[in-house]
């Protein structure tokens, strides 16, 4: 069934759209990410407008966070005042990626900027993962219960401008959740995605909350900073099609609970390195396109 | 004399007029195409007939081509480059208007069907028709190339069928990525390499229905759309959290 889509201004299959928002979905069961980092890229391969694809994944990751939320909500794994102060400078990133993403949009640079931060992040992020989860694996099967290591006190607890978050029981400087804030923004306003891959880490090991409030607390804030990303999208750009997210929307909530109930039969460690082997495909998949000699060195612009 | 030139020149002009033995007669299964919500490209048949007041002469073949034009736009062309190793746009170049999508139909190879002057004088082949003063340029090229290869700018010889050189038929497909505007439709009648009548017409392309809501919305009413959005988003959000809870149960 093909359908139109009224803002991308093409006609794509519904039920590949439906099927891309169940692939994402379930990914993001099984490992409890937005999936925003693998809708993008995507959608850019079924032929929707690279500017629409950005614009149109954050609104779709209000939808999926939203849902994940209420239910960390219930039981009570988000810290709200931390939420709020990774809000305030996600905000303040959101603005500031938009800006730089207009500005390269008027420069014709704009898929390059996308694909960079792309190849960039999940190189990263990939790479740390999957060292870190077979290094894991090992430990596992060496020593079985291996004690865990204390906090350690590092110069991310000297900053000023110290506040007490109950929830995740840290008394800590504002300053690294707000920088991590800001980045994060940055993000979701260039590459349409919510963060959560960056933020994850980061709060776990800059910031030094316990894992179980994490995922909610991110999730709470990816939630405003991309409706606010979507906004700015829909405002300056009119990139948002509606259409297209509920598409990916309806097969993403559906994907989204048998990725759970497959998530909830592996191992940590096992999906760790999934999801990393995952997130370096993607990241390999995008830097070999910027190396490669293209087929034509023309292309149309927007 | 000089007073008498532009008289010369509109007689020159309408010297095949003058005599004009063989009239096209023609029209198009729509006029109007509506971008519905399961648009998926549209097909329309153009059909006609040459109207004679004396028998066909046979000292040479009747030929037709008929060509769509989509609406005009700017288009900017961007051109890569390696740096640092990598593949990156370095040039935008901008060119003036241009069809968005261009057919020609004819009923015999075109070559054989038209002299290279009747192309630049009517703009037939897309090679006539878009920006012809450029030929050469990279970036005219470029976008004839990038046009074809998405198959928006297209030219079928043979497509033409002719039934004793009198009735004339073709179908163009338009492509599902159309953009709004008028399509112009024209049609000739050749002989010998010249043309001899021609006839045209336009087809209205306009989105109907939500999709036009929709894109009006976005347009002219941005905030009001990104509310809209934002609130299907969450209100789904919502639905799909308590509609998996109470399937659980």
């Amino acid at each position: 069934m093909q359908i139109f889509l009224p803002i991308a201004e093409v006609s794509v299959n519904a039920f590949v759209l439906l099927g891309l928002g169940g692939l994402v979905g379930i990914l993001s069961g099984m490992f409890g990410v937005g999936g925003g980092f693998l809708i993008t890229p995507l959608l850019f391969f079924v032929g929707i407008p690279p500017a629409v694809a950005v614009a149109t994944s954050a609104n779709q990751i209000v939808a999926s966070s939203v849902s994940a939320v209420l239910a960390h909500l219930k039981r009570k794994t988000v810290d709200l005042r931390m939420g709020m102060v990774l809000l305030a400078g996600g905000l303040v990133g959101s603005a500031i990626g938009m800006q730089i993403f207009n500005m390269l949009k008027a420069m014709g640079q704009v898929d390059l900027l996308v694909t960079l931060c792309y190849v960039v992040f999940l190189g990263i992020i990939g790479a740390l993962m999957l060292v870190e989860s077979l290094r894991a694996l090992k430990r596992a099967k060496g020593r079985p219960g291996a004690r865990k290591e204390r906090t350690k006190h590092t110069w991310v607890h000297n900053l000023p401008l110290k506040m007490k978050f109950r929830t995740s029981g840290l008394y800590i400087s504002v300053i690294p959740p707000l920088g991590v804030g800001v980045l994060v923004g940055m993000l979701a306003a260039i590459m349409g995605v919510g963060g959560g891959f960056i933020m994850v880490p980061a709060m776990i090991y800059l910031i030094g909350m316990p894992t179980k409030v994490v995922i909610g607390t991110s999730l709470f804030q990816i939630i405003f900073v991309t409706a606010f990303t979507t906004m700015l999208h829909a405002v300056t750009n009119q990139t948002v099609d509606v259409m297209l997210a509920m598409l990916l929307l309806v097969g993403g909530v559906i994907g989204a609970q048998f990725g759970t109930q497959i998530g909830l039969r592996l191992k940590a460690e096992q999906l760790r390195i999934l999801l990393a082997l995952l997130v370096l495909s993607v990241c390999l998949k995008l830097g070999i396109d910027l190396l490669l000699t293209p087929s034509e060195l023309f292309s149309l612009g927007q | 004399m000089m007073r008498l030139a532009p008289l010369v020149v509109l007689a020159v002009l309408l010297a095949p007029f003058a005599a004009q033995a063989e009239q096209v007669v023609a029209a198009l299964s729509q006029n109007r195409i509506s971008i519905t919500a399961n648009f998926d490209g549209s097909e329309i048949l153009i059909y006609g007939a040459v109207k004679r007041d004396a028998p066909a002469p046979d000292e040479s073949p009747l030929d037709v081509i008929i060509t769509v034009a989509g609406p005009q736009q700017v288009e900017t062309i961007r051109r890569k480059d390696r740096r640092l190793g990598i593949w990156i746009n370095v040039e935008n170049t901008i060119i003036g208007h241009t069809p968005t999508f261009y057919e020609v139909a004819s009923s015999r190879a075109l070559d054989q069907t038209i002299t290279s002057l009747t192309d630049s004088l009517w703009s037939i082949t897309p090679n006539a028709q878009i920006l012809p003063g450029m030929r050469g340029a990279p970036s005219r090229e470029a976008l004839l190339r990038l046009r074809m290869a998405d198959d928006l700018y297209r030219v079928r010889e043979g497509a033409v069928q002719m039934t004793q050189d009198t009735l004339f038929s073709t179908s163009v497909t338009l492509p599902s990525n159309l953009v709004e505007g008028e399509y112009t439709t024209r049609i000739f009648l050749l002989r010998e390499g010249k043309v001899i009548d021609s006839y045209a017409t336009s087809i209205n392309v306009q989105k109907v229905g939500i999709e036009r809501w929709l894109y009006r919305l976005a347009q002219d009413h941005a905030y009001m759309y990104g509310i809209l959005a934002l609130f299907i988003a969450a209100l789904s959000g919502w639905i799909a959290s308590e509609g998996f809870r109470l399937l659980r149960r």
